[in-house]
Order: structure tokens, then C-alpha cells, then sequence
């Protein structure tokens, strides 16, 4: 195995938390996202504003500073609840937000932003008449949702949904700041106490690449499933 | 507005709570858990088989031995280091903390068991005076932030010197040895250990006298700080401070790790229970 | 200004954390702040264009390392390049005792550095689809009268990417804006190491954070402002007619 002055090991721990991160927060953020794309596509004015607030806000404040708010804000501000629910009925229940679940919920939210922006496009794409369609073959809405309109919202999706990950992905590497081992942190610490930067932060650097590079591969291969019969039909006319 | 605030803190614990709820053994006091800072040489450190150890290590068990309790630690980076213990991740900090008034608001400190100076630290070809304030402009400092020492080197000096804060005390040794910075303030067995400068070939030197004034920042010491309900924890170790400084323990540990003095004897009045 | 001055010393009279003092550490970080993205933004632009002619050349070895700078530029957090520019400068022997060490010795500088890499890297890509996607017409219309290849570039196919790449560019402004936060990482106190600053000296994490959140939130719509504006002038003539 690589050694990297002993390192070596601990940096992979570091990367394996690195994707557990980045996986877990693109799951929060897809389930986000469908949520965020329907309430702004909802015909309810309260439940459109808050779609759209919720946007906003993210996307007008650093993911750092939102980080930073919800580890250490979000810690204390349960411990008042906690220490009021302790005072009010004895009971004790302490609620501990690590690093990890404060990363994984701070990265879900603002994916979650940038997710329903591109499912609400995803969604208004796929065409009414396809819908019906599946209605007049008596298909219950949820087998129509999950029949008809989800393989050809994909298909738009793709790669708005390809562009949020690798984008997700580098933020992962935030997390070290507010105390997470990922493998950034892991890089950081190596660095101080060795002095050497370059040994550790290129081969971070490289799992980074290797990563996306994979990725990408993916979703290449992914967005052509989904375009089964777009592109031969295509290939037809042309 | 509170209710607002209170409604979406429920909110927010609902969503989070099945991620991260642990049942609370807050009856069984079998185990305590201690917070504490690493590294901060030679208080506490990590060797080579990944233990901790160090002077309050020793002297953590110790109290722990003195008050009948097991003792495990927890650890947790200084930023975090007061909510951690408010969000009962640990049930008490032992890394070093300063009573001050600031952080009497939030938590309850035990008697203070160590006391040590703060000092400026520069390379030894330099010649700066730390009292001429205007010759100082424009030179960068380093501390760690949110300790006792940036609190005085942002109030006395903010003006005139570029202070740089960082996280841990060991980036801003790094960046002393670097050469990005002119100043340090330093925690005075940090200074001798991390930075090394009474050694004889240091390249780095102490100007100005030790700083232990004022009381209002530096605080009387280094105490265990503790949720402010738990006052029979804290009463516990209290007896135990009191217990290993009548012993000769804390001597005996103070001498392991130091060649000179940093006690704070409590008095036979605070001992008295 | 001394009136001002004392109504606002009064207003701020009856609370612990926002005092004049720490305002002023919020104004000093917004300036910081802005210095160091309008900086990275500029130099990026001066970078960015020559790499994205670069980008577009026939010729492998000028295209092919333009490409790899862009890939791992985009490919790896910022926030191990700015680890990298801030520790790495550190460990070349004897630069303490150069000239560049009054540069690098500072924080701002080795930030600015990393930040100007990055963003030229994500910009270079935004013009190179901009000149990519000239309509043809509007190359076939150059050529027909005459003009060189350095005069088309210059007169009519970077002028008219420029317009394209707006839209796609501003988006790139307000993303820097918020990558810019890391630089307090490295001891730099821009907004968000005043705000790191104040929490950490109040244990306060409410106000300083969310007080950061609005200055930052009020910075992203100046600059959608500014940027919906020139895009209204300079791509009027894209719009639909009758719009």
C-alpha cells in the first residue's frame, strides 16, 4: 500500500468519508430538489413563495458561511430546545450534530437549491400529451410518474443533475474546515506536521480528478440510456 | 419572533433527530467524558501509537482517580470546544481554558488548577519594542482565535499590529518558523516547548515581561469547565484538585513535564466543603 | 459626523456583540472581501482570454496543456489549490530571503493567486463556447470583406462571444464571490473571518453567521443586478423581436 510517511492510510479513510459524504448529500439533495420543483411549480402562492425563498437564500449566501451557521449555530440552537424540554418535562435527550450530519444536511440544502432548478425544467419538458397517454392506457399516476414522465424527465435532467455533482463533489472538501477527517483534513494535517504540501495535496487533488473523471464516464453512459429512441429517431430525420 | 425561532428549532430537531439522536446515559455517571483540544504540547499531544498524552492528560486521570469516576477523552478542535460540551458530546472540558467572564456566561468552571503567563515571542535578530506602540505598526502577530490572548492582542493592540487568527496553536507556530509572521503571543510552556526559545541556539527570543494582567482577560487560571447544572460534577473534581495539590500529585506531575512553576494553590477556604 | 457618530454609538448601546468594534471588523472584511474578488475576476479575465483563443488552436501542443489546466483547475476544490499556492511557497528553498517572500508573506497574496488560477480556468471555458458557438454567418461576413485572421478575432469574434458569454460570466462572478469565503481559512479576514471571528469571541453563532449571510445575499443581487442590466443593452439585438 501506499505509505506517504504513514499517512497513507488515514488518507484513504479520508477519501472513503469524502464519497460517503458526497453520495449521502446527492440523495438529500435529489429528494430536495423534486420537493423544490414541485412547490414552484405548484399553482398554491404559499407553497410557490417558499420554493422560491428557499432558492434565493441559498444561492445568494457562501456554502461555507451556511456550513458554519448550522455546525455551530444549529448545535447550540438544539441545545436550548433540549435544555427547555430537560427544564419543562425532566426529559433528557441530548442531540449531538457532528461534523459529518451537519455537512451531509448543509451540502443536501444547497444541492437541493440547485436540483430544483433543474427539475423544474426537467419536468416542464416532458410533454402533456405523453401524460395523457399514459392515462388512457389506465395507468395509475404513480406508475405513470414512474413509467412515463421520470425516464423522460431524466433525459433532460442528466445533465443538469451531472453538472450539480462534480460542483457537489469539490464543496465535500468545506467540511475539513468545521472539523471533518475527510480527506482534505487529513492532507491539511499531514502538511502542518510535515511540511511537505506537495506529497499530500497532490495526490487529494488526484482522487478529486479520478473521481469526476469516473463520474463524467457515468453519466455519459447514464444520459445514454436515457436517450434510448430520442437519438435513433433523430438519426431518422436528419 | 421567539415563537417563530422555537417553532423552526423543532422543525429543524425533527428533521435532524433520526439522524443523530443517541439516548443520553445522563444517570449514569460510571463514565465521564472529558473534552479537550489536541495537540497543545506539552499539555497534550498524540505519540506515536496514536495515545494521548501529556502533562494534563496525567493530571485529568489523576483527578479522575481522586474523585472515583472513569474517565474517557473526547476530542474536539477549540472553535467547538464550548458547544461540544453545552451539546453534551463530552461532560466536561479539561484543555487548558482560562476563566474568563465571556465564558462564565455559558459554563461553570471548577477551581482553577494551573496558571501560566502569556509572552511575546520574535526572532532573535530582531529588535522590537513591544511598549513603543507606533513603532510596532504594520508588524503581523499571530494567535490562536477566540483564546484569552487574542481577546488582549485585539484589545490593547489592535490598532497598530496585523493580527493574524488561526485555529489551532500549531499553524501559528508553523507560520512563525515560515517567516510570515514578525510577533507571536504565546502561552507560556507553548512558547518553551512548540517555539523553544530559551534554548541556547533558538532563533527565536522572548521581548517584554511575562503577561499575566488584567485579571479581566487573563482570568485566574486554567480550570475544568463544566454545564452550568451539573454542579455536583464540578464540586467532585473541585475536592479532586483540592485532593492532588494537598497530596503532592500535581508537584510531582508539575515536575515531570516543567522546570518551572505554574500552580495556583487553592486556598484552604475553597477547599472546605 | 460626530452626531452621526454618537446615535450610532447609542443605538448599538444596548447590545454585547454588535458594537462599533466588531462592525468594523464586518466593514474591514468587506472591503477585503471585495478587493480580493474584483482582483481574481480581473487578472482571470486577462488570463482567461489568450487560453481560450489558445484553447480553440489547431495546434495540439498549444491546445492540449490549455486543456489539462482547465480540467484540473475545475476538477479539484479551490481549496486545496489555495493549500497549496499557501503552504507550498513556503518550502522553496531561500525564498524567505528574496523580494517575492514581501509578496508571498502575506495571505493575500498566495489567495489571490489560487482564486486568480481558478476563476481563469472556469472562464477560459465560458469564452471558449462563446467564440465557439459564432454563427457563421457572422465569420463568412468578416472573411467576405477581406479580413485577417488577428482582425476577425479581434473585431468581430470576441466582441460578439463577450456579449454571449454574459450571462454564463456573471454566474461565474457570484460563484467566486462565495468560493472567496475559504480565504479566511488562511488567516485572511474577509467577511466571513470577521464573522468566524465574532463567534468565536462571543460564542455567538446566530448573529455573526446570519449577519454575513444578509451583507453576502445583498452582494450577490448588486452584482445579478449590475449584470441583468449590461445584459439588457449589450444583448438586445439577440432578443426576439417584439419582446
Amino acid at each position: 500500500m501506499i505509505d506517504l510517511q504513514g499517512y497513507g492510510p488515514r488518507l484513504l479513510e479520508g477519501a472513503m468519508v469524502t464519497l460517503e459524504l458526497a453520495l449521502l448529500s446527492l440523495v438529500l439533495a435529489v429528494v430536495l430538489g423534486l420537493l423544490t420543483a414541485s412547490a414552484k411549480l405548484s399553482r398554491n402562492r404559499a407553497i410557490h413563495a417558499i420554493g422560491t425563498l428557499y432558492t434565493t437564500l441559498i444561492r445568494g449566501v457562501p456554502d461555507l458561511v451556511l456550513m458554519m451557521l448550522l455546525f455551530y449555530g444549529g448545535q447550540i440552537g438544539i441545545n436550548m430546545l433540549t435544555d427547555q424540554l430537560y427544564d419543562a418535562f425532566d426529559i433528557d435527550i441530548f442531540i449531538n450534530v457532528d461534523a459529518f450530519i451537519a455537512g451531509v444536511i448543509t451540502i443536501g440544502l444547497i444541492f437541493g437549491a440547485y436540483m430544483g432548478e433543474t427539475f423544474r425544467g426537467a419536468f416542464q419538458s416532458v410533454e402533456e400529451g405523453q401524460m395523457e397517454a399514459a392515462r388512457a392506457y389506465g395507468m395509475s399516476p404513480w406508475l405513470a410518474f414512474r413509467r412515463v414522465r421520470f425516464p423522460l424527465m431524466m433525459r433532460h435532467a442528466l445533465p443538469g443533475i451531472g453538472n450539480n455533482w462534480m460542483v457537489l463533489l469539490k464543496t465535500t472538501a468545506l467540511v475539513s474546515i468545521i472539523g471533518l477527517t475527510d480527506m482534505v483534513r487529513v492532507a491539511a494535517e499531514a502538511t502542518k506536521a510535515t511540511h511537505e504540501p506537495f506529497l499530500f495535496m497532490l495526490p487529494v487533488a488526484g482522487i478529486y480528478l479520478l473521481i469526476a473523471s469516473l463520474s463524467e464516464w457515468g453519466f455519459a453512459k447514464l444520459s445514454k440510456r436515457y436517450s434510448t429512441g430520442f437519438g435513433e429517431a433523430s438519426e431518422w430525420t436528419n | 419572533m421567539t415563537n417563530w425561532i422555537t417553532q423552526s428549532l423543532i422543525a429543524a430537531t425533527l428533521i435532524i433527530a433520526p439522524l443523530a439522536a443517541t439516548p443520553a446515559l445522563a444517570d449514569d455517571n460510571q463514565t465521564v467524558r472529558l473534552g479537550i483540544d489536541v495537540p497543545y504540547e506539552p499539555f497534550v499531544m498524540r505519540n506515536a501509537d496514536g495515545q494521548l498524552e501529556g502533562f494534563e492528560i496525567d493530571l485529568g486521570n489523576a483527578l479522575c482517580k481522586r474523585a472515583k469516576l472513569d474517565c474517557t477523552w473526547v476530542e474536539q478542535p477549540w472553535d467547538g470546544i464550548i458547544p461540544g460540551l453545552l451539546a453534551r458530546k463530552y461532560d466536561a472540558i479539561l484543555s487548558s481554558m482560562a476563566i474568563t467572564p465571556e465564558r462564565e456566561r455559558q459554563v461553570l468552571f471548577s477551581l482553577p488548577y494551573y496558571n501560566t503567563p502569556s509572552v511575546w515571542i520574535t526572532a532573535r535578530d530582531r529588535d522590537i519594542d513591544i511598549d513603543d506602540k507606533a513603532s510596532l505598526k504594520g508588524l503581523s502577530v499571530g494567535v490562536q482565535r477566540g483564546t484569552i490572548r487574542d481577546v488582549y492582542v485585539t484589545q490593547e493592540y489592535g490598532d497598530v499590529l496585523d493580527i493574524h487568527r488561526y485555529g489551532s496553536s500549531q499553524d501559528v507556530v508553523n507560520d512563525l518558523k515560515a517567516g510570515r509572521l514578525d510577533l507571536t503571543f504565546e502561552d507560556f510552556p507553548i512558547a518553551v516547548d512548540a517555539i523553544d526559545f530559551r534554548g541556547d541556539n533558538s532563533p527565536y527570543k522572548q521581548i517584554g515581561p511575562s503577561i499575566k494582567t488584567p485579571t479581566s482577560i487573563f482570568g485566574k487560571g486554567a480550570a475544568m469547565a463544566f454545564r452550568k447544572r451539573d454542579k455536583a460534577l464540578a464540586a467532585k473534581f473541585d475536592q479532586a484538585i483540592c485532593a492532588v495539590y494537598a497530596d503532592g500529585t500535581f508537584d510531582k506531575l508539575m515536575h515531570q513535564y516543567f522546570d518551572y512553576d505554574l500552580s495556583v494553590r487553592p486556598s484552604q477556604q475553597d477547599c472546605a466543603q | 459626523m460626530d452626531q452621526l457618530n454618537a446615535w450610532f454609538t447609542q443605538l448599538l448601546a444596548g447590545n454585547a456583540i454588535f458594537t462599533a468594534n466588531t462592525l468594523g471588523f464586518y466593514w474591514n472584511g468587506l472591503v477585503t472581501t471585495v478587493q480580493l474578488v474584483f482582483l481574481c475576476l480581473l487578472l482571470g479575465i486577462v488570463l482567461a482570454v489568450p487560453l481560450a483563443i489558445g484553447r480553440g488552436s489547431k495546434r495540439p501542443w498549444i491546445k492540449w496543456p490549455i486543456y489539462a489546466y482547465t480540467y484540473v483547475f475545475r476538477g479539484t476544490p479551490l481549496l486545496i489549490q489555495l493549500y497549496l499556492v499557501y503552504y507550498g511557497v513556503v518550502f522553496f528553498n531561500g525564498i524567505q530571503d528574496t523580494i517575492f517572500w514581501e509578496v508571498f508573506k502575506d495571505a493575500f497574496y498566495p489567495a489571490l493567486i489560487a482564486f486568480t488560477l481558478n476563476t481563469a480556468a472556469y472562464t477560459t471555458e465560458i469564452f471558449r463556447g462563446a467564440i465557439k458557438n459564432t454563427a457563421k454567418g457572422e465569420i463568412e461576413a468578416a472573411r467576405a470583406y477581406g479580413m485577417s485572421k488577428g482582425l476577425m478575432m479581434r473585431r468581430i469574434i470576441l466582441p460578439s462571444a463577450f456579449r454571449r458569454a454574459l450571462p454564463a460570466y456573471g454566474n461565474e462572478v457570484i460563484f467566486m464571490l462565495h468560493a472567496s469565503a475559504v480565504a479566511s481559512v488562511v488567516t485572511i479576514m474577509d467577511l466571513t473571518g470577521a464573522a468566524y471571528y465574532v463567534y468565536a469571541r462571543f460564542y455567538a453563532p446566530f448573529p455573526a453567521f446570519i449577519f454575513v449571510a444578509l451583507i453576502y445575499l445583498c452582494l450577490t443581487f448588486s452584482i445579478m443586478f449590475v449584470f441583468r442590466q449590461m445584459e439588457k443593452r449589450l444583448l438586445a439585438h439577440l432578443r426576439p423581436r417584439g419582446a
